[in-house]
């Protein structure tokens, strides 16, 4: 049955866009309001699926398949040749990346109050880039998912380039290179398998690699899925990002504005997970268990790399840029484990990661805007002037550094127990990381909150107040609410998981 | 008994009506008193281009004309084509109705809008011609009218300097073309294109197909000039950069696409069935197509790669046109993967032409109030005019081929038949993406000036009119085509089909 609630959902922030055009550029406050109230229709919507889901609803009743276009002439040959439909659907794991993109919109257009200049320009990107994330978890053909991945690239290029710190420029060509490179590649996978197949339907495609039997446009051998699949690994590889390719991530992470990173660290980077999952391990499966192994070495890489470096840096935005290298390790030793309870510990540690992330990043930017710095000496001594905000800080790192009772636990822990079932030489290399991540997190918020005082001034500086409260808030609660009671996301989770196993044949 | 009204001349309707046009336009402007505005002049030209589009529509749905003893054939490729070609010369003379560099054309005025209907006609020429001859005095028409354009500003050095190297490089490329061509007449003693294909299909001699191999490069080699396509493309840079701004746009839209025109009406309805072996189980361009994949790869490299370093805009998008043609050339090279040899090449000159013409049209409006081409001139604009940076945005995804533009559909089919063929063409296509990728470093660097960078007036912009119809009407295509791609694919496929009577 179709219905256009998807359809609204993905483009609910178009209408807070037109909205922007009839207010004046110099109005701040209205500007504001209208761009945080033009991401709550799609939170409204998505909260929505997932009660109705919750309420055991079927998902598939939400799916909307209409023609678009077609390349060639061949429609006297087979209707659906070449043919790319305009599709949207969600599932599970989709619903719960919608969620989680849509209020991490929602906050992030909150934090925005820190941007200080053209407003209006600001949020149609942001807005912009609402559409495009939300349209990639749902996209049903590779195509469509295409357009809605470059669609995120676009207003990110500007957002940091812009509204970015000191050496925004550069940030935003290294994420524009960077990310260009990766879809570039990762195009050529989608357009080798369209062109082979004559469809991009993500379905059809998982049916015809996996169980075959039907006749394609040309044939794709045996080397060629090993190579697709490879591709697929570097393309989202560079945007996960996997080590080597984690540069320009640091650089993004570093200059762009707080409620942009919060974004980027909370959903975009999620993307290349969700791709490796959806894709590569739902249309290859077969030859993504022969590299699983290879997986999980770059996920432990990741995971060391990232920590180690962390260690010795100075500025508490680059130790959260580090350690979101090390946690996106995490993910892929989830996925190189291959069994249930890895791939749940990775798809956990997606979200959970995404929220942590966003609500230290949130938190830097409340320094941010108090102190003009985020370098952890000139931090040094904040819990006695701003108690809670350090509070908070506090809770951040725990959840981050995995505390059992919030959602950082649950995803280590489950990603850890599925690699020491399949690899446990390798995996109690990587456990190592886990007691770095502790080591360089407290001593980064320790050295800010207990930290020697510095001399300047903190006069009139005032505490962690008002609306400020509310992105902290929801955070933590989401953060606490994983941790204590994970079926909230494992219940979602279940039936893409099963058919998940299935088809890698665990 | 056959006489010459015998003949269906409804069939050249379009080319009677530019021809008219043209003629009335020499007569006005001989006769008309100098204090006259011949600004004017541009609207009656407009007013004859968009008669012979209607007459064109008109002439669609019949079955394929073919006068003048298959001189001149009016086929679906035919019409496809010349649709382009009057849409873009439309565009091309509002611009040129606007044009008003700081000295050097007043006076000349007049002669511009017919010399360019003149050039127009014998690109429509080219794209209905059934025989070497009329395909040769087309192309001619086309490049002797291209060359005085080139100069048209009498009085500015560098308008002088491209003319000189335009004509010399044209000149040699038609000889090499022309050279080509008679080789294919010795070896088959006729000019008609359709005898002649019919003639080489039954040559197996390696010897014969050696000389028509000899034929094939010669003939390639002088089309690349025309299209600019590297390593012969050195006088492009200096060409458009020196022409007067509506000629640039004029070249790098109209020749061009009327280059692409003539590949497909000599090089692929002959070589498409010619045995390229002694037992015919190849075709001579399955055989050979890795030589035009070579041209195509270098091009896109070449164009993409010097782009990097330019700082002069009209150089820059001369390169970046380069490049753009070496798109295009994946498609023939590829032959669209067999199922898409006319619609990738068809859709993919549409964007081009809206995408190239509106960000010409913004560089002129720049370049034309300032008197400098640097690339600084886009600085701050968004400060100055945020409506007119917005669209040039939209012309430089598009260009760079970000998805929600024409551009972008237009890649993805280049892609798609590359990949769709069987074996598949990885190499060119892989490096087709990765140009595409340098490509972001110069287009994103004029977003850079326009968007990041303070402005240095803060003079508001006041646009044309010409120019201000040129930039909605690509704008507004551009973005149309890319989020509805249906609208034109459909359009073709229901008027023209598969082009099947391209080879009748």
């Amino acid at each position: 049955m179709n219905t256009i609630l998807l359809t609204l959902l993905v483009f609910s922030p178009l209408l807070g866009m037109l909205l922007m055009f009839l207010v004046p550029k110099t109005d701040e406050k209205n500007l504001k309001m209208l761009g945080f109230l033009s991401t709550v229709p799609a939170l409204l919507i998505s909260l929505y699926l997932y009660i109705q889901y919750a309420t055991g609803t079927d998902l598939s009743r939400f799916s909307i398949k209409v023609d678009w276009f077609r390349f060639g002439n061949l429609k006297s040959y087979d209707p659906n040749l070449f043919a790319v439909d305009y599709e949207l659907a969600v599932d599970g794991f989709s619903l719960i990346m919608v969620l989680l993109t849509s209020i991490l919109a929602t906050l992030a257009a909150i934090a925005s109050m820190y941007i200080k200049k053209e407003w209006k320009g600001y949020f149609m990107l942001f807005l912009l880039l609402e559409i495009g994330m939300l349209g990639v978890f749902t996209a049903q053909n590779l195509i469509l998912f295409f357009i809605f991945f470059e669609i995120t690239l676009i207003p990110m290029f500007f957002l940091i380039g812009k509204w970015g710190y000191l050496e925004k420029e550069k940030a935003a060509y290294s994420f524009l290179i960077y990310n260009g490179l990766s879809s570039a590649i990762l195009l050529i996978v989608i357009m080798i398998l369209f062109a082979r197949t004559g469809t991009s339907n993500i379905e059809a495609l998982r049916h015809i690699m996996t169980v075959g039997g039907v006749s394609l446009f040309a044939p794709i051998s045996d080397p060629m899925k090993y190579a697709l699949l490879i591709a697929l690994l570097a393309a989202f590889g560079i945007k996960l990002p996997i080590f080597p390719f984690h540069t320009w991530m640091l650089r993004v992470h570093v200059q762009a504005p707080p409620s942009i990173v919060m974004i980027h660290a909370g959903v975009l980077l999620k993307i290349g997970a969700f791709g490796l999952i959806r894709f590569g391990m739902g249309i290859f499966p077969e030859q993504f268990r022969d590299i699983a192994f290879i997986i999980a070495v770059l996920g432990v890489i990741n995971l060391l790399y990232g920590a180690f470096l962390a260690l010795i840096q100075t500025d508490f935005k680059m130790v959260l840029a580090y350690s979101s290298i090390s946690h996106m390790g995490i993910v892929l030793i989830g996925l190189g484990a291959l069994n249930e309870a890895g791939i749940q510990g990775a798809i956990f540690q997606v979200v959970s990661h995404g929220l942590i992330a966003a609500l230290l990043f949130f938190l830097v930017g409340v320094m941010h805007e108090r102190f003009g710095t985020s370098k952890i000496n000139d931090l040094g001594g904040l819990a006695k002037i701003l108690p809670v905000t350090s509070g908070f800080l506090l809770a951040g790192a725990m959840a981050s550094l995995g505390l059992p009772g919030m959602s950082g636990f649950v995803s280590e822990f489950m990603a850890f127990l599925g690699l020491f079932k399949e690899e446990p030489v390798l995996a109690a290399v990587g456990a190592l990381g886990i007691i770095l991540t502790a080591v360089y997190l407290l001593r980064a918020v320790l050295g800010m909150t207990f930290g020697k005082t510095k001399s300047m001034s903190f006069e009139g500086i005032s505490e962690i107040k008002g609306i400020e409260f509310a992105p902290v808030l929801v955070l933590l609660g989401l953060i606490v609410g994983i941790g204590v009671y994970p079926a909230i996301l494992s219940e979602p989770l279940q039936a893409t998981l099963e058919a998940i196993m299935l088809g890698i044949g665990g | 008994m056959e006489t010459m009204l015998s003949y269906d001349w409804g069939a050249m309707t379009p080319e009677f009506i530019i021809f008219g046009t043209a003629v009335l336009l020499s007569i006005f402007d001989l006769f008309a008193p100098k204090q006259f505005n011949r600004r004017l002049l541009a609207l009656l030209g407009l007013t004859g281009i968009i008669l012979a589009f209607v007459s064109l529509l008109s002439l669609m749905g019949q079955e394929t004309i073919s006068i003048l003893y298959d001189t001149f054939k009016l086929d679906s490729f035919a019409i496809a084509f010349k649709l382009l070609l009057l849409a873009g010369s439309a565009l091309v003379i509002l611009l040129a109705h606007s044009y008003e560099p700081k000295e050097g054309m007043q006076e000349y005025r007049g002669e511009f809008y017919y010399l360019f209907l003149a050039a127009l006609l014998g690109a429509m020429i080219m794209s209905s011609s059934g025989d070497l001859i009329t395909l040769f005095v087309g192309l001619e028409l086309l490049s002797i009218s291209s060359y005085i354009l080139a100069g048209m500003r009498k009085k500015n050095l560098q308008s002088n300097e491209s003319a000189m190297k335009y004509i010399i490089n044209g000149g040699i490329s038609t000889a090499v073309t022309l050279f080509g061509m008679s080789y294919l007449y010795g070896l088959t003693g006729t000019t008609n294109l359709k005898e002649m294909s019919e003639g080489m299909v039954g040559v197996f001699d390696s010897q014969f197909q050696y000389l028509f191999g000899l034929a094939f490069f010669m003939i390639l080699v002088g089309l690349s000039f025309k299209i600019a396509a590297a390593p012969f493309h050195m006088w492009a840079p200096d060409v458009y950069q020196g022409a007067p701004t509506p000629v640039t746009a004029f070249l790098s839209v109209i020749s061009k696409t009327a280059g692409f025109v003539i590949i497909y009406r000599i090089l692929i309805s002959l070589y498409i069935t010619a045995p390229g072996d002694s037992i015919g189980a190849l075709t001579f361009l399955e055989k050979n197509g890795v030589y035009l994949a070579f041209i195509a790869g270098i091009t896109m490299i070449t164009g993409n790669v010097i782009a990097l370093r330019q700082r002069n805009i009209k150089r820059l998008f001369a390169y970046s046109s380069i490049a753009q043609a070496g798109y295009v050339l994946v498609a023939v090279a590829t032959l669209g993967g067999g199922a898409f040899l006319f619609d990738t090449v068809w859709f993919y000159l549409l964007a081009y032409l809206l995408m190239n013409l509106g960000a010409l049209a913004v560089i002129q409006l720049l370049t034309d109030r300032s008197g400098s081409e640097d690339v600084s001139e886009f600085s701050g604009l968004y400060k100055r005019s945020p409506v007119l940076s917005v669209t040039m945005a939209i012309f430089i995804l598009s260009l760079a081929g970000i998805p929600g533009t024409a551009g972008f559909i237009g890649k993805l089919n280049i892609i798609l038949g590359a990949f769709a063929a069987e074996p598949g063409h990885y190499v060119l296509a892989s490096i087709m993406m990765g140009v595409t990728v340098v490509s972001y470093f110069y287009y994103f660097g004029i977003m850079t000036q326009m968007f990041f960078r303070p402005s240095a007036t803060n003079e508001k912009m006041k646009v044309p009119g010409g120019i201000a119809v040129v930039l909605t009407v690509c704008a507004a295509g551009t973005v149309l085509f890319g989020i509805a791609p249906n609208l034109p694919l459909d359009f073709l496929h229901g008027h023209f089909g598969d082009f099947s009577d391209f080879f009748e």
